[in-house]
């Protein structure tokens, strides 16, 4: 491999802009809506980056472009370095970045859970018995290795969301996006994923992009994007976004209470610094 | 409402029958229902029968459950047992009117009886003692061959294992549906069969909506999952003939050969 690959990053979005036409009922075309303007992101190998943003402000349609489910109208997705316009290589983006999607029912194939899991495998071609260690390890790893026998019909929600993971861990990716796949969860169930995705960054070195809008799940990230409207309106760590109440506010997202609670006190005139994202942080600001 | 369906009419226990594999089974009821339609005397229905009862006995399934397709099918079976009573020309033992027995007549009703009876409850062991998946999966390694002369088995395959996972998926959905209806007002308890029928439109239409949206959700997983068609995909558990299955096949043809003989 040309040595110039080692330093690129391995999600690298270039100007994307994507279009599509506006049908009203019978079909015809009544005007083209661009989903994404002029979006330029990077995630490096081992990142853990959420993209935040309100309904209809383009971050699943950016999610999409990450395995090559939808091509850009005009710009360039690189992963890993390949182009994902270039043909040959949707598989391979496919196999590199997995993707957990909104309703855990409308993605699980199988009728018994070890199946769904094994359906990603199955369809690389893995000779039989690397599937069955690969869906063993990878239910061990989501802890769901004691329902492998289970239909899926019985789990909870995010014991399902955790099935899906578990498929797409099942294809060995490098990267895995989470296309608001905590929407439809319970609290319970949105924890239990996000557990599972940061164990999966912290231990297996996964790159996560987490895709949701809900404020408090991003606290984790290394790196935060806010879409609005089809374009990348802020970037920075949980940190230096949260800090910038206002501008949330005018997106129509809502601080997490903790950090809500904290400006409100600073503005009391308590002394509390900016950014504070977990209640730890903010006692352990109290206190001295 | 439509909580705890058991799908197809699978019986969960265990029996060695349970245990083959799905192949001998499609392939034995397959050449069953052969064996029962050239079937044409009493001596080989009771041959046919006696296979049967013994398959049966080794399912351990309850014989109460083989019968229970029975029911689906009485009227069936009444109208044909009668047509055949009543309408076979030949050597008159009873008349009433227009109505007469014929001797011949009641020998081909008789037949007609057996034939349908043995049938039925034949093919019901193949469902009651195999899981659908298992079903589809016999299937499309029995059907593989026609594959190369286009018959697109695979992908048939792939579409009743969807539909199998999704139908309690959308019987729970149509119960909500009708909660949520009813909720409005809609009305599905009275009138006739026709207002009744009239009244499933606001329950369809939300559903086939939904069905169609699921479907297209399943079909981006698919893609995102690297699924590409049969071609080039392996199996997490491929089906193999064991022991037990190779015995199954020999005792199949011992049975056929039985049937033939007195047959002809």
């Amino acid at each position: 491999m040309c040595p110039r690959f080692y330093n690129m990053n391995f999600i690298e979005t270039e100007k994307v802009i994507f279009e599509y036409i506006e049908r009203d009922e019978e079909g015809n075309p009544v005007k083209v809506k661009r989903a994404l303007d002029d979006v330029s992101i990077s995630v490096k190998k081992g990142q853990f980056i959420a993209i935040l943003g309100h309904n209809g402000s383009g971050k699943s349609t950016l999610a999409k472009h990450l395995n090559a489910l939808l091509y850009p109208t005009e710009g360039k997705v690189l992963i890993d370095g390949m182009d994902t316009l270039e043909d040959p290589n949707t598989m391979k983006v496919r196999r590199r970045v997995g993707m957990v999607f909104q309703n855990p029912d409308n993605q699980i194939i199988g009728s018994v859970v070890e199946e769904d899991v094994g359906f990603g495998p199955e369809n690389l071609g893995i000779p039989t018995n690397e599937i069955r260690e690969r869906v063993d390890e990878s239910l061990k790893i989501l802890d769901m290795y004691a329902y492998r026998l289970h239909s899926p019909n019985r789990l909870s929600g995010g014991q399902k969301q955790r099935v899906a993971i578990a498929g797409v861990i099942a294809m060995h990716p490098q990267c895995i996006v989470l296309d608001e796949a905590t929407a439809m969860l319970d609290p319970e169930g949105r924890k239990e994923v996000i557990r599972a995705a940061r164990a999966l960054n912290d231990v297996e070195g996964m790159t996560i992009i987490l895709i949701t809008h809900y404020m408090d799940e991003v606290i984790y990230a290394d790196n935060v994007f806010v879409m609005s409207e089809g374009r990348v309106v802020m970037q920075g760590t949980p940190r230096e976004i949260f800090s910038q109440e206002e501008s949330l506010n005018a997106l129509r997202l809502e601080l997490p209470a903790v950090t809500k609670l904290a400006a409100k006190l600073k503005r009391a005139g308590i002394p509390v610094h900016d950014g504070i994202l977990t209640a730890k942080e903010l006692a352990d600001a109290l206190v001295l | 409402m439509f909580t705890d369906i058991t799908l197809g009419q699978y019986y969960q226990t265990k029996s060695v029958l349970h245990d083959l594999d799905a192949r001998v089974k499609l392939v034995g009821t397959f050449l069953y229902i052969i064996t029962v339609f050239v079937c044409n005397s009493i001596t080989a229905f009771i041959v046919a029968g006696l296979f049967l009862t013994f398959v049966i006995a080794i399912s351990h399934v309850p014989a109460s459950f083989m019968f229970k397709g029975l029911k689906g099918i009485a009227m069936l079976i009444i109208f044909t047992v009668a047509f055949n009573l009543f309408l076979t020309p030949g050597t008159v033992i009873w008349q009433y009117g227009v109505f007469h027995i014929t001797k011949e007549g009641i020998r081909i009703a008789i037949l007609m009886l057996l034939r349908l009876t043995l049938l039925i409850s034949g093919t019901s062991i193949l469902t009651l003692t195999t899981t659908p998946s298992n079903l589809t999966d016999g299937l499309e390694s029995i059907l593989g061959p026609f594959q190369k002369v286009g018959v697109p088995v695979h992908e048939v395959a792939m579409m009743m294992s969807i539909a199998l996972r999704f139908i309690p998926i959308l019987m729970e959905e149509t119960d909500k549906i009708i909660k949520a209806q009813t909720a409005r007002g809609a009305d599905f308890e009275t009138g006739n069969l026709f207002t009744r029928a009239k009244n499933m439109i606001p329950i369809l239409v939300p559903l086939f909506v939904s069905a169609f949206r699921r479907a297209s959700d399943l079909a981006l997983a698919m893609e995102a999952r690297c699924y590409q068609g049969g071609a080039g995909r392996t199996k997490m558990k491929p089906l193999h003939y064991e022991k037990r299955d190779g015995a199954a096949y020999v005792i199949l043809v011992v049975y056929t050969t039985v049937i033939c003989v007195i047959t002809w």
